[in-house]
């Protein structure tokens, strides 16, 4: 067990030192969040606050552009393997005597820590761009943002735990980001869609994430998940997330374990 | 005492056996050799002893631990080399062997002095912080050997360590190495295709589809070859072939438009054999035989031929990992 947490602390340590060191991927990875703000907030958030009148509009967006630089954040966990086994640096991590499961695990503590700085200089910014922001909302994001981080590098992790090329990888996660992304409402309310687009987006874990850290924000004006007729709270979103992050995790460390011995 | 133990080991993907019952002993403080030509089973079976792939049948121990059922005590125990760099390039060359001194656990008391001795001694100590995509083919390979043997390993691996550098480079490392050896009293299991560098091992082992077809020192695999190696070329090679065999009791071999055979005493058998030679010679050389010679004797293939495939080998291998 000792040696587990080892490997996860080694693994993750390097994936900041990997991060901090490639100055282009620092500086992207805090400038697209600060686009997108200004993108989304100023320009389509007047449009969907028409859509859904009582709501300020950027109340409703911002959580949603927070979740969208989680989630692909996360998903350089992916991006990180495929780099490593393509760049044949895994091999060094694979014959050291770190836990394969570890590996993986820090691979996702990695992704997830950056993921949540960057979720953390958009709670900084939001001040800026007119978001009302209580140090009670801030408590209760910063947790629900690394399970969602966490969940979501899991995915990274699936999908590249056996891929051997950076453009596969990239084709890959595209096909799915971008249906996860639209699926999810991070743009746009999803009750009042059609019905079809409505039963996709609660297979969605994106969906749930998302629900939980806009009822942070919004309180009881959000709408919250109805599935069975019940409709989703706070706690039980962010566990929905939890569970099918464990899920997608063992998935990943199964996969990485076949492929490599 | 014997550092690496291997009985019987087989390698199968899928219907392909890429190893076909590997047994072998290296001693400690020995360079042992795998010579043999690529696809041979020379990767295959040192990602079998350093624990990368599971062997399909047989087994094996590194250090006293065994290679299937130990694995995190053969890791520990061993320094790698592969072929193509497993550094990260993004990273300084010290970052690096920071990230292996943690993954090994190593304490912090020893880990200043060994990286300041083994970083010095391969010349790299006043580029430590630069960034590895800045380093040449050469100074990569040096960084990856201080890695290899940053936390003391009783053996290290080599997967032909000096593929693809120029020659200087190549004497080079192999300079470096052998101070390191014989310092550390560390054996060093390597493949290599090359005959030269194969040269410098205690023992080597040739391989062929799969097989261990020799296992001797250099010297010695040489002196089995019978005296001296003679080379002809003549007006019918054909003709030549069936006329040493009839009249000479030789067993030449005709490759590339030469003949070769082994006598003894080479330098007292030519001059009868040019004067009495019924066809008409083109030219005659005669040498000490060299491992070439052996390898060529062995498998009766040149790894000549095979060179020229070496760069499209190296572009799939660098897309396969």
């Amino acid at each position: 067990m000792k040696k587990f947490f080892h490997s996860v602390w080694v693994i993750a340590y390097r994936e900041f030192l990997r991060f901090l060191q490639d100055r282009s991927r620092v500086i992207s990875s805090f400038t697209m969040p600060i686009i997108f703000l200004v993108i989304f907030g100023a320009g389509f958030g007047e449009l969907i606050g028409q859509m859904m009148p009582g709501v300020d509009y950027i109340q409703f967006m911002y959580p949603g552009i927070l979740s969208m630089t989680v989630l692909m954040g996360s998903m350089m966990s992916g991006v990180s393997i495929v780099w490593d086994r393509e760049f044949g640096f895994l091999k060094e991590v694979l014959v050291s005597p770190l836990s394969r499961s570890g590996i993986l695990l820090g691979k996702a503590t990695g992704a997830a820590g950056i993921a949540v700085m960057q979720g953390i200089v958009m709670l900084v910014l939001a001040p800026f761009v007119g978001v009302s922001l209580s140090w009670g909302i801030v408590l209760k994001l910063v947790p629900l943002v690394i399970i969602l981080s966490i969940s979501m590098s899991g995915l990274g992790l699936l999908i590249g735990a056996r891929m051997r090329s950076q453009q596969g990888f990239q084709l890959i996660m595209q096909l799915v980001m971008f249906p996860m992304m639209f699926l999810s409402g991070i743009f746009f309310p999803l009750a009042g869609t059609a019905r079809w687009l409505e039963v996709l987006s609660k297979f969605n874990p994106v969906t749930y994430g998302i629900d939980a850290i806009r009822q942070v924000f919004l309180g009881s004006e959000a709408a919250g998940v109805t599935i069975f007729g019940h409709t989703m709270g706070i706690m039980d979103s962010a566990l929905m997330v939890l569970v099918v992050g464990i899920v997608l995790l063992l998935g990943a460390v199964r996969s990485f374990n076949r492929q490599e011995q | 005492m014997e550092v690496i133990k291997s009985k019987n080991l087989v390698k199968r993907f899928g219907n392909v056996e890429a190893v076909k019952g590997v047994s072998f002993e290296v001693q400690e403080g020995e360079i042992f050799g795998f010579l043999g030509t690529n696809g041979a089973g020379k990767t295959t079976t040192i990602n079998m002893l350093c624990t990368l792939l599971a062997p399909t049948e047989g087994e094996a121990t590194v250090n006293g631990f065994n290679v299937i059922k130990e694995r995190d005590q053969v890791r520990g125990s061993i320094g790698l080399v592969f072929q193509e760099s497993t550094l990260d390039d993004y990273l300084t060359a010290e970052q690096n062997l920071r990230f292996h001194a943690y993954a090994y656990s190593i304490p912090r008391k020893t880990l200043e002095p060994r990286m300041k001795e083994l970083l010095e001694m391969v010349g790299l100590w006043d580029r430590r912080k630069e960034k590895i995509d800045a380093y040449s083919g050469g100074m990569k390979r040096r960084l990856e050997i201080v890695r290899g043997l940053l936390h003391h390993p009783k053996v290290l691996f080599l997967d032909e360590p000096t593929l693809g550098l120029d020659p200087q480079t190549r004497s080079r490392i192999w300079s470096y190495l052998r101070e390191l050896q014989g310092r550390e009293n560390l054996a060093i299991f390597m493949t290599t295709h090359y005959m030269d560098e194969a040269e410098n091992c205690t023992r080597i082992a040739v391989i062929n589809h799969g097989k261990i077809v020799a296992i001797d020192a250099p010297d010695k695999l040489k002196d089995d070859l019978g005296g001296d190696v003679v080379t002809i070329k003549t007006e019918d090679n054909s003709k030549a072939v069936i006329l040493l065999k009839d009249q000479y009791a030789l067993h030449p071999d005709q490759e590339n438009g030469t003949i070769r055979f082994t006598v003894p005493h080479g330098e007292e058998f030519l001059p009868g054999f040019v004067s009495g030679f019924p066809l008409r010679l083109i030219s005659i050389g005669l040498h000490r035989p060299t491992l070439e010679d052996v390898f060529l004797k062995l498998t009766g293939r040149a790894i000549e031929e095979q060179k020229t495939n070496q760069t499209q080998h190296l572009k799939r291998r660098r897309r396969g990992h």
